[in-house]
């Protein structure tokens, strides 16, 4: 079966986005596909790679980045909230003649529209937030 | 359907609107700290276990075991299922919707 | 995806407000979802329970509190052709608050008239459950 994952809170205040990952990890080991996690609202925040997490907790923004790298996961961040919060890829960055772009490995800002197309496309949609 | 509770009834009313609207024979599933609805000496025990005289309710066993949380302080009836037991709701229910 | 690259698949799309306006940002980035939602040619419809209620009240004006008055917003619904706007009537009944309070929301009848119908449905929560039981895609806000 083919998930969509929407992740709507920022790491580490909310268990949100580790829910996701293991909601993910979860589906991925049982045969299931993952279409797509969107990032909105203060989801953005999980894609930030200037994050730097004590040692001995967990890398919320590194396990995303790495689930990408060995699993084919499409992660997409909502250009719109990424704008409001500060996320921002080489793009952007020189769109808004920006000083530097923070976005982690994996990671791709797009539309609201990415999320909609998962709704369509993916079996289930499953919210986190 | 399945739906997800992810917050504390005592914090927010997630609980009590989602045994609202979910229709009889709906699939509930408490998760982070969503189940502390299960609690089965809580304030909510009686309203759950009403609900669940239509509904089949499940609590994240991880989610529990983090809260010091075991199977002895739940309602009678709720099942403790894995991130996998998750996964095969949301798969088998037509739906998933979260009382965020 | 854009119309023209549709699959063909028509699912039915539910959006759940459930927080007040102002307080967090849930409301507002909730709205501009609906809004590129109803561009899909999905069903898409939107659903007002607890504290969300208060999205729809009159007269906001937030403008002293330095924030932006996005619920001006929701008088474009109808033209985005969003016409099932529902409200659960108990949500409302808690809050003290009555049809009158809430902003008007229209959208054109099919002669292209405006202003002729309401897009606001107060519905009871047993009606509002059969018609969340009917939705593929639901997304909370």
């Amino acid at each position: 079966m083919k998930f969509a994952i929407l992740v709507n809170e920022g790491p580490y205040t909310h268990q949100a986005s580790d829910t996701a990952y293991h909601f993910a990890k979860a589906a991925l080991a049982g045969g299931h596909e993952i279409f797509r996690v969107f990032f909105y609202h203060d989801g953005v925040h999980n894609a930030t790679r200037l994050a730097a997490p004590p040692q001995d907790e967990r890398r919320v923004t590194e396990r995303w980045t790495q689930l990408a790298a060995e699993h084919g996961v499409d992660l997409v961040v909502c250009v719109a909230a990424a704008q409001r919060r500060g996320v921002v890829d080489a793009g952007e960055q020189k769109r808004h003649g920006m000083d530097a772009n923070n976005i982690a490995g994996g990671f791709r800002i797009s539309g609201l529209g990415q999320l909609i197309e998962s709704g369509v496309r993916a079996d289930r949609l499953v919210a986190f937030g | 359907m399945l739906h997800v509770v992810n917050k504390s009834p005592f914090e927010k009313d997630s609980l009590t609107t989602c045994m609202r609207l979910s229709r009889p024979g709906s699939h509930v599933l408490l998760i982070e700290d969503g189940v502390y609805a299960a609690l089965g000496g809580g304030a909510f025990a009686a309203r759950v276990r009403e609900s669940m005289a239509a509904r089949k309710f499940y609590a994240l066993g991880a989610d529990l075991a983090a809260r010091g949380l075991g199977e002895s302080d739940l309602i009678d009836g709720i099942s403790v299922i894995g991130y996998d037991g998750f996964v095969e709701l949301a798969a088998s229910c037509s739906a998933v919707q979260s009382w965020v | 995806m854009s119309k023209a690259q549709n699959t063909g698949a028509v699912k039915k799309f539910l959006y759940i407000n459930r927080r007040a306006p102002h307080g967090s940002n849930y409301a507002q980035e909730g709205l501009e979802m609906a809004m590129v939602g109803a561009a899909f040619e999905q069903e898409v419809a939107i659903a007002f329970i607890d504290d969300g209620v208060f999205q729809l009240k009159r007269g906001q004006n937030p403008a002293g509190a330095g924030l932006k008055n996005f619920t001006a917003a929701f008088g474009a619904l109808g033209d985005h052709d969003i016409r099932d706007i529902f409200v659960e009537r108990e949500s409302l009944e808690a809050r003290g608050l009555r049809a009158e309070d809430l902003l008007q929301l229209v959208f054109e009848d099919e002669n292209g008239k405006r202003a002729e119908k309401s897009a606001v449905q107060i519905v009871g929560g047993d009606e509002l459950a059969e018609i969340i039981a009917r939705q593929d895609v639901l997304l909370n806000f």
